[in-house]
């Protein structure tokens, strides 16, 4: 014990020396944090959109006001010319074009329907369904309203067919809807637990495979091999600040998640860092795993770099898993990561307890379990 | 010349020889491309839906049947109260809820509003928006196709989506990846091979060496070069293959404008690799000075009209964005240059201005 000790403080003291190091593990994750949080986002707001009003009466203007209140949009300009409109569209001004045809008022009048083009640039992918749900939504409740205005003017001017209320007797359905977790629909709470997840994937693998690659490099891990230490000890020593780090780390990334952007704390901080705590030996391993196989710091870096770009793009943390194919997402059930961001997400957004996570718990346990003695028994006192 | 053939030679040995690395440079693009294909979408489908029903009758079933029938709904649990909701929200097991009101039904047959709550997990935003219109949708339909005639006024939306009907992910992500990695060969490469020879003082040697300045950029960069255009190529047919994607407008403009952007990139690998002075160092810059901002400024993934301001103007340095709106302009809108020339003007810009510094800063250091 008292081997690993002096060890252990012997790699303390090159972190804090090495300034490189130092603002590895205590900068880069904070930046990181704040240009992450506000730059990965999928958020739809302010879509430039161009609207092609061709009736220009109170109900189409009424409608562009609704689509500019709602927040979601922006207008560019209203004109009534589609060859603009599509130009706009073609340079990449608008993403989205709204057509109001000619008789859109008199139509709704008359028979209580009228068509609305939404052309949306789907060149932004996933943007253009929510766009499109978002006008939709918007489109309805504009619909109602106008319902009940227009209702009287059809009854009076006699567009009714016979029945004087066709509201009577059909049967009325009042839906209301709550998003649960994230109310107020700020992506930002979404991307906090998940980005603190990649914060302390990379501290604990990047500085695990480094550490170990610069030994060899620079020719002291020959004579850490002659010293009586044991593969086991020598692997403990090398891992447990990192460890310690990579929690510390964590506390400091969900502090400033707290205080810049505000994020919910709704389950225990405790069993986050248990989590945490157990999630580290795995990605510290698998730094660990990775330093066994290559030579030089390059060669480290390049192939952490590699597996963590793998393992961070199929975690579902920047799009959910329940989107993925489905046999990526049977793929995705061998990455530790993935099971990290989901005990996140549910202890800080969900308010998760013990029995909620416990199904990701239990196989990130195994995989410690099986990284760790992957790891040690890798490692070799080699002399070659 | 033949000075500058053998150190041609002698990188492409190097190349070769670091099999490792190689490896990387080669399978990374390969695996992204699946990666990308089959895994980064937002598409919402097989949404796990729990229905809380206090008194079950053929109405509420009705709904419900109409709900699983669209293929997008699936039933994963139905509680007589919504006692244990929470708990399906928590683990996941559960995405959204339809809850009735107790005596729907029968409300619903004397007239009276009846109600219905609509609970989505939300902690995605987008997922759950998606997910919540979706269920308003259908709702609607079977409100409207109730007994008794219809009445109040609808604006149906025609929705299309141009340049991307199917609205699929994967025709988007090919321009960004091809950014991506060309930033990793042409300036992450570049920046830690120059940075080598000095670590290792091989530098000085070169230098004193009968090969002029531009000799050791050009022998340096070129077989990265060539390991760049042969993984873009390879993405593209990759892509092609087995997402057909779509690739409407000049393959000459697209390699043109895919040469300018390996200029910036290089010019910018050069000028790095001239302010450090160790591998590990010029790594960490490459990496969070031009990788990270081409993964995630570029709106190579994430939109950038959506984020802060701030943001949106540091996105404007990045080279990548540009490149991006013009290889998207060109494979899925097939435009030309007619509609890409500012975006070309400033990728040009670009390359004069960092060129022109990395010449500078390679003199600097002969000197």
């Amino acid at each position: 014990m008292r081997r690993i000790l002096f060890l252990a403080r012997a790699e303390v003291l090159h972190i804090v020396r090495d300034r490189t190091t130092l603002a590895q593990v205590l900068v880069v994750p904070i930046v990181q944090l704040l240009v992450l949080v506000n730059a990965a986002t999928f958020v739809i707001r302010d879509t430039p959109t161009y609207v092609v009003d061709q009736d220009r009466t109170s109900a189409s203007r009424g409608l562009i006001n609704r689509l500019a209140a709602s927040g979601h949009f922006r207008i560019l300009e209203r004109s009534a010319s589609l060859s603009k409109a599509n130009d706009a569209l073609l340079e990449g001004a608008a993403t989205l074009v709204v057509t109001i045809p000619r008789d859109f008022e008199s139509s709704l009048a008359r028979t209580g329907r009228a068509p609305v083009q939404l052309v949306v640039n789907a060149e932004k992918g996933s943007a253009a369904g929510i766009v499109l749900s978002y006008a939709g939504q918007i489109l309805d409740r504009y619909s109602g309203e106008l319902g009940r205005e227009l209702r009287p003017s059809m009854l009076t001017v006699g567009y009714g067919t016979g029945d004087p209320s066709p509201w009577r007797g059909h049967p009325r359905i009042e839906t209301r809807t709550r998003g649960w977790y994230n109310a107020s629909l700020d992506y930002r709470h979404y991307m906090v637990p998940g980005i603190l997840v990649a914060l302390v994937t990379l501290i604990g693998t990047l500085l695990s495979a480094q550490n170990i690659a610069r030994e060899k490099e620079l020719g002291t891990l020959e004579q850490l091999n002659v010293t009586p230490l044991t593969r086991g000890q020598f692997i403990a020593a090398k891992l447990l600040p990192l460890w310690v780090l990579g929690l510390f780390d964590l506390g400091l990334g969900l502090l400033a998640g707290k205080l810049v952007f505000d994020v919910p704390t709704r389950g225990s901080l405790l069993l986050l860092f248990v989590a945490a705590a157990i999630y580290l030996l795995v990605a510290l391993a698998i730094g660990l795993l990775i330093s066994t196989g290559v030579d030089t710091q390059q060669q480290a870096m390049f192939v952490t770099f590699f597996v963590l770009n793998v393992y961070l793009l199929l975690s579902g943390l920047f799009t959910p898993i329940d989107s993925m194919s489905p046999w990526m997402q049977m793929v995705s059930q061998l990455n530790p990561v993935r099971h990290f961001v989901t005990i996140s997400r549910a202890i800080l957004i969900k308010g998760a307890g013990l029995d909620e996570v416990a199904p990701p718990l239990l196989v990130l346990c195994g995989f410690a379990v099986v990284t760790l003695t992957l790891a040690v028994q890798r490692y070799r006192k080699r002399t070659a | 010349m033949s000075a500058l053939w053998g150190l041609l030679r002698k990188e492409t040995r190097h190349i070769l020889r670091d099999r490792r690395t190689l490896t990387v440079l080669l399978l990374l693009p390969v695996l992204q491309v699946v990666i990308f294909g089959y895994a980064i979408r937002t598409d919402v489908k097989d949404v796990r839906l729990a229905v809380v029903d206090p008194s079950p009758d053929l109405a509420t079933l009705r709904l419900r049947g109409r709900l699983t029938g669209a293929h997008v709904f699936r039933v994963v649990a139905v509680l007589p109260d919504a006692a244990g909701l929470e708990r399906l929200f928590q683990t996941g097991a559960a995405q959204a809820a339809l809850v009735f009101a107790p005596g729907f039904a029968d409300d619903l047959g004397r007239g009276l509003p009846a109600r219905l709550l609509v609970v989505t997990d939300a902690t995605e935003p987008n997922t759950g928006v998606t997910i919540q219109s979706h269920v308003l949708s259908v709702v609607q339909q079977f409100e409207r196709e109730g007994p008794g005639r219809p009445g109040g006024v609808r604006i149906v939306p025609e929705a299309r989506l141009r340049f991307n009907p199917t609205a699929e992910s994967k025709n988007l992500f090919v321009p960004g990846l091809m950014a991506f990695v060309l930033t990793i060969i042409s300036c992450l490469m570049t920046a830690i091979t120059l940075t080598r020879e000095k670590e290792t003082g091989t530098m000085e040697a070169l230098l004193v060496s009968p090969l002029r300045p531009w000799h050791i950029i050009v022998g340096k960069v070129a077989p990265y070069l060539v390991v760049g255009f042969a993984s873009v190529v390879g993405v593209i047919v990759e892509a092609r293959l087995i997402f057909d994607v779509p690739l409407r407008g000049s393959v000459t403009l697209l390699f043109a404008e895919g040469t300018l952007f390996i200029l910036v990139s290089l010019a910018l690998g050069v000028l790095i690799s001239a302010r450090t002075s160790s591998q590990r160092v010029a790594m960490t810059a490459a990496l969070l000075g031009t990788m990270l901002p081409t993964m995630i400024l570029s709106g190579f993934i994430f939109p950038v009209e959506s984020m802060p301001r701030v943001l949106q103007y540091i996105s404007n340095v990045v080279p990548a964005k540009w490149f991006v709106a013009i290889a998207r302009g060109i494979m899925l809108k097939g435009v030309g240059l007619e509609y890409l020339w500012t975006e070309t003007l400033i990728l040009v810009g670009m390359a004069v201005v960092l060129l022109g510094a990395a010449a500078r800063s390679f003199h600097e250091r002969l000197e």
